[in-house]
């Protein structure tokens, strides 16, 4: 078999326009978590930890003088949008238990917006194949850093950090106007964008306020709009999921 | 040996929350009102992220060059430029500002 790219895995090409970005934070971490953690640790922790927010949240109480509880709190904090993430996914799942757990915890902001279908599903091969590149860019990245990459400097000004919302936004931007970007003849839905101004306007004001982490999970809260029936209840499209 | 304590901690406490949805909730359909509430979190996340990576730095909220790259980027999709595209251009354009400041 010949491994064309077009042959890969879908979830597996989609997540690769990731791996210059993530090797590239993965140096930053790596340059500045070594002098505190030490070359092994640092690489270690980027391979079982795999969570930027996190490190970086733990690694900057470190350097700030916080001990080792306050560094472990905050790191967890940062990561506590997993939780419903995970709920988010898992109606989508199949398989045992273990193989839900094996998969779940493959499970990252860019695995979950490359997995991410319409209507609330999730496409979980997608989303478990674009955790290797993921995976590689970040400890190959903090590998590079801690080996002392320091050649190409601080890589965050080369604007490759622009790339992350970038990024983002590319995969958002078809989940709010899907009848200009994706051709798409689903009824319009003004809810999407809703949400999405108040989600990024909820982390924006709680930045200043409250610790690392707290603001992207109480984004979340803004789904809750959900609960509510929408108003217009337009016909379901003769094609649509049975939601 | 603190430091072991603290990756093992983060990195035990990370694939927990990960995986207490799939192992308590995998595969099963939920009542529709939760649907509706799964249906929108992706927005609202991928949204606080956006906004987070491109205005905030540690805990302040800033306006730098990626504001502009994130602009430029937002330019190009919305024109249906591919996302690589997007992406190399705002980067550029980031770079650009930041060996002029």
């Amino acid at each position: 078999m010949r491994l064309t790219p077009k042959a890969w895995p879908p979830g597996l090409r989609a997540s690769l326009p990731l791996l210059l970005p993530t090797a590239a934070i993965g140096v930053s971490f790596g340059i500045l978590a070594a002098p505190v953690l030490g070359a092994i640790p640092s690489i270690v922790m980027s391979l079982i930890v795999w969570s930027g927010a996190a490190q970086f949240g733990a690694l900057s109480i470190l350097i700030s003088g916080g001990g080792t509880t306050l560094a472990a709190g905050t790191g967890l904090l940062a990561n506590t949008r997993f939780l419903p993430m995970g709920f988010a996914i898992a109606p989508s799942m199949t398989g045992g238990p273990l193989r839900r757990l094996l998969t779940g915890a493959l499970l990252t902001d860019a695995s979950l917006i490359i997995g991410h279908r319409e209507g609330g599903r999730f496409d979980i091969s997608a989303l478990a194949w674009a955790a290797p590149a993921q995976s590689l860019g970040w400890v190959g990245g903090t590998a590079a850093g801690v080996l002392g990459a320091t050649a190409i400097g601080e890589p965050t000004r080369w604007g490759i950090d622009v790339l992350f919302p970038v990024f983002y936004l590319s995969l958002l931007l078809p989940e709010l106007f899907p009848g200009r970007l994706k051709g798409s003849e689903r009824p319009r839905n003004s809810r999407p964008i809703i949400v999405a101004a108040l989600g990024g306007a909820i982390a924006l004001v709680l930045t200043p306020l409250a610790p690392p982490g707290v603001p992207v999970l109480a984004a979340v809260a803004a789904a809750l709009i959900g609960l509510r029936a929408p108003r217009h209840q337009v016909a379901r499209p003769a094609t649509g999921d049975h939601a | 040996m603190k430091t072991w304590l603290l990756i093992i901690v983060l990195a035990v406490g990370t694939v927990l929350m990960k995986t207490i949805g799939p192992v308590l909730a995998g595969g099963r359909q939920p009542p529709a009102p939760v649907t509706r509430v799964i249906a929108l979190i992706a927005p609202a996340l991928i949204s606080a992220l956006i906004m987070v990576s491109t205005f905030t730095d540690g805990q302040r909220l800033v306006i730098d060059a990626r504001a502009a790259g994130l602009a430029i980027g937002a330019i190009l999709l919305w024109f249906r430029a591919p996302a690589v595209l997007a992406m190399l251009v705002a980067a550029i354009v980031c770079a650009l500002l930041r060996l002029a400041t």
